[in-house]
């Protein structure tokens, strides 16, 4: 959850403080101890993130059966019928592309929104504010397992909650939310907003505590609304915040798997089934490993995209 | 704080009769979305006490009529299970321990000669491990679940505790609390002829307890929920963790809604109680990650 750092402060050590304190010579020993310690950790890393990012490119480049014997060379084979109409990927994997797509664009604005407007409610200071903010935050310490399994009991079509109260309020109480659609849009966008709300909302509100609260001051002196306070200081204060929070909450949005494992299964049909759900079953399931991870990288490029655009808005907008 | 009182007596000195009406209806507000956020918890937990009939019957009871334990003792039950709950929550604890431990001894010491020693190399492999922050995490999964195969490791806890540890978000998050530590602490000590590895464990481990607590409780709510990668690489009922057992349990009692919500509620109960415990932790890592950004 919390992977997307950006580095910001790269502090050097002055020229002084290096480990040979008080002009004595370092040792052999010591030359080598900053690779001892790095040593446990570049294990890791080099087995588990360096090796696989080029091995899955390798992967790829063939018709990689995991149960069978041979895995011919296909060069870009995987990656061509990924972008040809009528071939066996192409069809599965853009109407995943599309699952993906259309979840994100419906839970994105809303996590995006309704996070910053409990915020700033929270930002005041009153009694229990923390009470609240910990209640809000509670459900996401959850995992997309409990949630899911959580989920598909209150939406059943017939012993559901959300069904029972709807018809108590005199509305339709039959709607199938886990296998029609659009029912079924609503049944992975809803409890994914409830489930993440309360991570966007403490990270809105540590941005908020950050702002100047003299500029608060200064525009109230300056005759300025509420409203106007809202829009000349809190939205440009809280500007690197928000792109934060946007390019998060879409990356988060396009790794959507659990909730469509669970609630909907991928129903109706496989409309429902994301682009991470159907290159998981591809790959790992059904064992076409090449194609898989051929639709794994046309995916990360395609948030690499997105992520690309998103920065340069901003890059322009801050000139 | 001192600012808090400040202001609450400057609004209340100058308080209308119209506030306190809206100071009501804002805290009615702010509870009925509490109510929002808890409810669903708390369904979860009175129908796991529930017979199955009562969880599917309508009007729903939100306190069980007849309180039991069957759907416990029915996901508890020894003996042959194509769903052992409590093989899988201690798998899951052996689990989340076990890669808490991993990250918190490799990260700390890669992060400690990344922030305080000088050598060949080092703004290379900063730079390296800090560039794959942003590989997103399923273009691993063909190759990982390739090579934990090959290390013999498919089907066994170790797929679920060792490949996580090697995310970069450790490393970098102790490394900048390093970077704000005051050099002297380590000058004087090796003045006195300490080495670093004595620095490492006497000096700087003992001064960054919030930094590890932090850390610590990430990594154990990451591993403990995790879903998608034990899904794949764990198969056999008895190594299950919890998450992937919770999508056996509900194809496998797919109308006994008591117990599917029973296996949710021991699901929940640890990282509940860890977030209760911890929340300062669990606040401050989740908040800092933004604010970095």
């Amino acid at each position: 959850m919390a992977t997307q750092n950006v580095e910001r402060t790269e502090a050097q050590p002055s020229p002084r403080k290096r480990f040979d304190v008080g002009g004595r010579k370092p040792s052999d020993a010591s030359l080598l101890t900053p690779y001892v310690f790095m040593a446990p950790y570049l294990v890791l890393f080099g087995v588990f993130i360096l090796v696989p990012v080029f091995y899955g490119l390798w992967i790829s480049l063939h018709n990689w059966d995991y149960l069978l014997p041979g895995k011919p060379w296909v060069g870009l084979k995987n990656y061509v019928d990924l972008f040809t109409p009528g071939s066996t990927t192409y069809e599965p994997f853009w109407q995943s592309m599309e699952a993906t797509g259309k979840f994100t664009l419906y839970s994105v604005p809303l996590l995006v929104l309704i996070p910053l407007l409990i915020a700033l409610v929270l930002n005041r200071e009153f009694l229990g504010r923390n009470f609240f903010r910990t209640m809000y935050f509670a459900p996401y310490v959850l995992g997309v397992a409990v949630i899911g399994i959580l989920w598909r009991y209150l939406l059943d079509t017939n012993v559901g909650l959300v069904n029972y109260y709807l018809g108590q309020l005199g509305l339709p109480d039959n709607i199938p939310w886990t296998n029609e659609l659009p029912w079924g849009w609503v049944a992975l966008v809803g409890p994914t907003v409830w489930w993440t709300l309360g991570f966007n909302t403490v990270i809105y509100l540590a941005g908020l505590q950050d702002i100047d609260p003299a500029l608060y001051d200064a525009a109230k002196v300056d005759g300025a609304n509420r409203w106007r306070r809202f829009l000349h200081v809190t939205l440009p204060g809280l500007r690197p915040i928000l792109v934060f929070v946007i390019t998060v909450t879409i990356l988060a949005s396009a790794n959507v798997f659990g909730q469509a494992y669970l609630i909907t299964e991928g129903a109706p049909g496989d409309e429902t089934q994301t682009a991470i759900m159907y290159l998981a079953e591809e790959g790992l399931r059904n064992f076409n490993m090449g194609s898989a991870a051929a639709m794994s990288y046309v995916l990360a490029f395609f948030l690499a995209v997105i992520s690309v655009v998103n920065f340069v808005l901003i890059r322009y907008r801050e000139d | 704080m001192e600012r808090a009182t400040a202001r609450i007596e400057h609004k209340e000195s100058r308080r209308e009769p119209g506030q306190l009406a809206r100071l009501i209806l804002s805290y009615a507000g702010l509870i009925l979305l509490t109510l929002v956020f808890v409810a669903p918890l708390l369904w979860m937990l009175s129908t796991s006490f529930k017979t199955n009939l009562e969880a599917t019957q309508l009007p729903p009871n939100w306190l069980p009529e007849k309180f039991t334990t069957e759907a416990y003792s029915t996901i508890f039950s020894t003996g042959e299970s194509q769903t052992p709950v409590l093989r899988w929550f201690l798998n899951s604890i052996v689990a989340a321990s076990a890669h808490t431990v991993l990250v918190l001894a490799t990260a700390s010491t890669a992060a400690y000669a990344l922030a305080r020693m000088n050598f060949p190399g080092r703004n290379f492999l900063f730079v390296a491990i800090i560039t794959t922050l942003f590989i997103p995490q399923f273009v691993f999964l063909m190759p990982n679940y390739l090579i934990v195969d090959t290390l013999g490791w498919l089907d066994t806890l170790l797929a679920v505790i060792v490949p996580g540890a090697a995310g970069a978000f450790g490393v970098f998050f102790l490394r900048q609390f390093f970077l704000s530590m005051p050099h002297e602490l380590e000058e004087a000590a090796l003045v006195d002829g300490a080495n670093r590895y004595q620095i490492f464990l006497r000096i700087i481990l003992p001064l960054s307890k919030a930094p590890l607590a932090t850390l610590a409780v990430l990594s154990f709510l990451v591993n403990w929920n995790d879903f998608l990668w034990p899904v794949y690489v764990l198969f056999s009922p008895e190594n299950l963790t919890l998450p992937p057992g919770l999508s056996i349990l509900q194809n496998a009692y797919s109308t006994d809604y008591a117990v599917v919500m029973a296996g949710g509620v021991v699901a929940s109960i640890p990282v509940l109680l860890v977030f209760i415990l911890a929340q300062k932790y669990v606040i401050q890592g989740v908040s800092r990650s933004g604010l970095k950004g």
